[in-house]
């Protein structure tokens, strides 16, 4: 009824439309500059009192008044924690297990969706579901198995054990094998009639075409790894085969609720690294994410 | 050469060759892979369920067939109803919280803003970070006497909430940081899903005087429904999962407040060595997420056979 009255007082509808049409934008961009000051906030806080809490003193934690900012910025805290908890050996657990898992998924990611997609064999679907039934299957559900199997094979407590029950890949094989089944197959027909081997053709075509989804798939499984916890957890029995999430968990047993400044001293030790891959690499892991999703 | 090439026999013979070469590639190529899954997958999951039968403490040299005594147990057992509600409250307030905010986030920042990579980066941050590492800060976050969030209230005059040690709002504060995680995945796929809706749709809903609720209602939602699809799925699947933060948080505490099914499996096998108990728990769980994978299975067929 309103709607109508006004249309009459204007001179055409067009205007009024293109009118109401502006309003409206006006009104969604200033929501979509909101959403973005919430955004920020909302991830900015948390972070914020994560870094304030690293450089402030014990007095400042725990006074009545929590001040937003400390008095003064000062990195006792780094010390106390690198030098309270093995960190350095810490990181070199961290850094070993995540490169040699992610590099075990990231071979077997690539051969296998190449197989799938190139290379002939009867009941290759078969293949293709067994897979599926794989991802089906969480690792907390296999986990007391698994630790069995690593124990008798006596590999608790080493690297081997931490990487090798998550060495093959299902989901990231999934992203390969859609990107390469989207790749023209004259290109591989091409290669294969100038004589080259499966091989050759997969890491001198395929791989190099296909980079961006090789880079998500390592960049997915890089992530994962290093931030694993549940099975390092039970797999390592010892300070010096823990890694960085398992550390600090045993550091907030010791030391939390006395250290906050040193526990989220320490909790950057192992944030940053991630942080810094991320800032690097975040257009691969955020499009390639996106993409695999809304191709389904 | 040629004439020998031609002959049939010889010709099927040269096929066979050239199969069998390529099987044993296909082998090699994806055999390792299979392999592994046999090992860490497929046999510890018929193990799982074998051991869900026995009596085995882990330690003992004792494993004796039990049958269903085991699943019996489940069922008497005072705590396995609340970590079944705990299970159903968190992994739907969770998922709900993630898809509406999600959906919000994608709508809004899905417009020509300044700075929207950006948001969209930063909110997408908490995805990558160690779930322990987090966990630990929101600890220090909630903690009701220094920590942020008693630090916002108290010019407000207002207590905080005891959150981790009060058992009404234990899970509430695990759910938070659930969402605090994913929220940022969930408006990534939104805005990857709404980009792909066409751009003309929405004008010819505008040539038709369609509203700004009436457009969002019948161009935006359909258009999404296939991505909202994935990421309830998803969603649940993860928060089934959900271990780090809780088991950093609260231990599946305080007083079986936060105990969902994945603590409940941890705590059984690896702290009280009821290892077929944890079988069973386990089996619930995959029996679970086998379900809901199918239905994500079936909605993947669906997009390659339209597409």
């Amino acid at each position: 009824m309103s709607a109508r009255t006004q249309t009459e007082t204007l001179p055409t509808p067009r205007r009024a439309a293109s009118r109401s049409m502006r309003a409206e934008e006006t009104l969604s961009k200033a929501l979509g500059y909101s959403a973005i000051v919430f955004t920020v906030l909302i991830i900015g806080i948390p972070v914020f009192w994560l870094i304030t809490g690293a450089l402030k003193t014990n007095r400042e934690i725990f006074s009545p008044n929590p001040q937003w900012l400390p008095s003064q910025v000062m990195f006792d805290n780094f010390t106390k924690a690198w030098e309270g908890a093995p960190f350095g050996r810490y990181y070199i657990n961290s850094f070993i297990t995540t490169i040699l898992g992610a590099a075990c998924e990231i071979t077997m990611g690539i051969t296998t969706a190449y197989a799938l997609v190139f290379v002939r064999f009867p009941k290759r679907d078969w293949v293709f579901v067994l897979l599926l039934v794989a991802l089906m299957v969480p690792e907390e559900v296999v986990i007391v198995p698994n630790y069995l199997t690593i124990a008798n094979w006596h590999l608790v407590n080493t690297y081997a054990g931490i990487v090798l029950p998550g060495a093959s890949i299902a989901f990231g094989t999934f992203l390969l094998r859609q990107y390469f089944r989207s790749l023209p197959p004259e290109l591989i027909d091409a290669a294969r009639v100038d004589g080259a081997g499966h091989m050759r053709t997969m890491l001198s075509i395929i791989v190099p075409i296909a980079a961006p989804a090789v880079a998500t798939a390592g960049l997915l499984s890089v992530v994962a790894k290093w931030n694993d916890y549940l099975w390092p957890l039970i797999v390592t029995s010892t300070a010096d085969m823990r890694t960085l999430p398992i550390g600090i968990s045993w550091l907030l047993d010791q030391e939390g609720n006395t250290e906050w400044g040193v526990v989220m001293a320490a909790t950057l030790f192992v944030v940053v690294p991630v942080v810094l891959v991320f800032l690097y690499a975040q257009r691969f892991l955020v499009s390639g994410i996106a993409a695999g999703a809304v191709k389904g | 050469m040629q004439n020998t090439a031609r002959h049939p026999a010889n010709s099927i013979r040269r096929l066979i060759k050239r199969d069998w070469r390529e099987w044993l590639v296909f082998l090699a190529f994806a055999g390792p892979n299979v392999a592994l899954f046999a090992i860490f997958t497929y046999t510890p999951l018929i193990n799982n369920l074998l051991l869900s039968f026995s009596d085995w403490n882990m330690i003992s040299a004792d494993k004796n067939f039990v049958g269903l005594q085991n699943y019996v147990d489940i069922i008497n057992d005072s705590q396995m109803g609340k970590v079944l509600l705990n299970t159903v409250l968190f992994t739907s307030s969770s998922v709900l919280l993630v898809l509406l905010l999600g959906l919000g986030g994608g709508l809004l920042l899905n417009q020509k803003l300044r700075g929207r990579n950006a948001a969209r980066s930063i909110l997408f941050t908490p995805n990558i970070l160690s779930g322990a590492a987090i966990a630990i800060v929101w600890i220090y976050i909630f903690d009701p006497r220094f920590g942020l969030i008693y630090t916002v209230l108290k010019p407000l005059g207002i207590d905080s909430p005891k959150w981790l040690t009060d058992p009404n709002w234990a899970l509430p504060a695990i759910v938070i940081v659930y969402v605090w995680k994913y929220l940022g995945y969930a408006t990534v796929i939104y805005i990857a899903g709404l980009q792909a809706i066409p751009g003309d749709l929405y004008e010819a809903a505008r040539v038709d005087g369609a509203s700004a609720w009436m457009r969002f209602r019948h161009v935006t939602l359909p258009g999404l429904s296939p991505v909202m699809f994935f990421l309830i799925l998803t969603s649940i699947l993860s928060s089934f999962q959900s271990f780090d933060i809780i088991n950093v948080m609260t231990k599946g505490g305080p007083v079986n407040a936060t105990n969902t099914l994945i603590y409940r499996l941890y705590e059984l096998g690896f702290i009280n060595f009821a290892i077929g108990r944890a079988g069973v728990i386990g089996m619930v769980l995959f029996v679970m997420m086998f379900a809901v994978t199918l239905l994500q299975l079936r909605y993947l067929d669906r997009q390659v056979s339209y597409a």
